[in-house]
């Protein structure tokens, strides 16, 4: 009977992007997404909550997964995104209005296909005031 | 009866070493990451201590946030705060305290301490700005 715990890593990323459906016509874009519509872009200061779960090793008290779980954030968010224009420089979002809920369902997926089912839960916070959170391959 | 939770947030620090000596520099290096040392490191870690009960018609609590404050005090920060965990716990004078491994003995340590239909629902434990364990009790 091994302990089960739940390890949360965060990391910060700092990105260009403009939010802008290939699907809307410009004044609906305009419309909808408003000041984050601006033709040049803007950027954030991404804050990722990335959370695995699973039974403790008994020898050395660490969760396996959280070690996945690092170099995935090292490789697949801090190498790709951070200093990034979003729009240009991640080809998985070419074809999405570049939201946080499309990013942060980028992340989940790319998270969960590096660190495996231990993965439990992906929280973006776009700012202080604006969180988005993907789990369960949503 | 509803029920609420309460959570109340403490602050220790402590030296510890994570590192096994029946392995080589390289795989404790691997494991354990930056907290790899056969001198140990140090932090302030952050606790918060989640507890889960029916409202007291007469009082208004789940419980009395004092009561809760002395418990933490003498299971956890009295035997912690300003102590080495390898050197100076019994806990750990075997096992490895890893933030992990310390948030499962803050929860051995408070679970069933509190009094009446109020129980231990969740220990959270940070180790700095980039890392935080939950235990809830679960096991394997």
């Amino acid at each position: 009977m091994t302990p089960e715990v739940r390890v949360t890593r965060i990391v910060e990323f700092s990105a260009a992007h403009r939010l802008h459906s290939p699907r809307l016509s410009p004044e609906a874009n305009r419309s909808v997404f408003g000041k984050c519509n601006n033709p040049n872009g803007h950027g954030h200061t991404y804050r990722l909550e990335a959370t695995v779960a699973g039974p403790l090793d008994p020898e050395t008290g660490l969760l396996p997964a959280a070690s996945r779980l690092d170099a995935a954030l090292a490789e697949l968010v801090l190498a790709r995104l951070d200093g990034a224009n979003l729009d240009v420089d991640v080809p998985e979002l070419a074809d999405t209005s570049g939201t946080s809920e499309e990013l942060a369902r980028l992340l989940e997926r790319l998270l969960a296909e590096a660190v495996g089912p231990a993965l439990v839960r992906v929280v973006l916070h776009e700012t202080p005031n604006n969180v988005f959170e993907a789990s369960g391959g949503g | 009866m509803p029920t609420l939770r309460v959570t109340k947030k403490f602050e220790f620090s402590a030296a510890h070493r994570a590192w096994r000596e029946d392995r080589s520099p390289e795989e404790n290096r691997r494991l354990f990451g930056r907290c790899a040392s056969p001198n140990g490191d140090g932090h302030n870690f952050l606790l918060e201590v989640t507890v889960e009960g029916p409202v007291d018609p007469e009082t208004g609590m789940v419980i009395d946030v004092g009561l809760l404050k002395r418990i933490v005090t003498a299971e956890v920060l009295d035997r912690f705060d300003h102590r080495h965990l390898n050197l100076d716990t019994e806990e750990f004078r075997t096992r490895v305290p890893t933030t992990e491994a310390i948030a499962v003995v803050i929860w051995e340590r408070l679970e069933g301490r509190f009094p009446g239909d109020c129980r231990l629902v969740r220990v959270r434990l940070a180790r700095d700005a980039s890392t935080y364990v939950e235990y809830e009790g679960r096991r394997a």
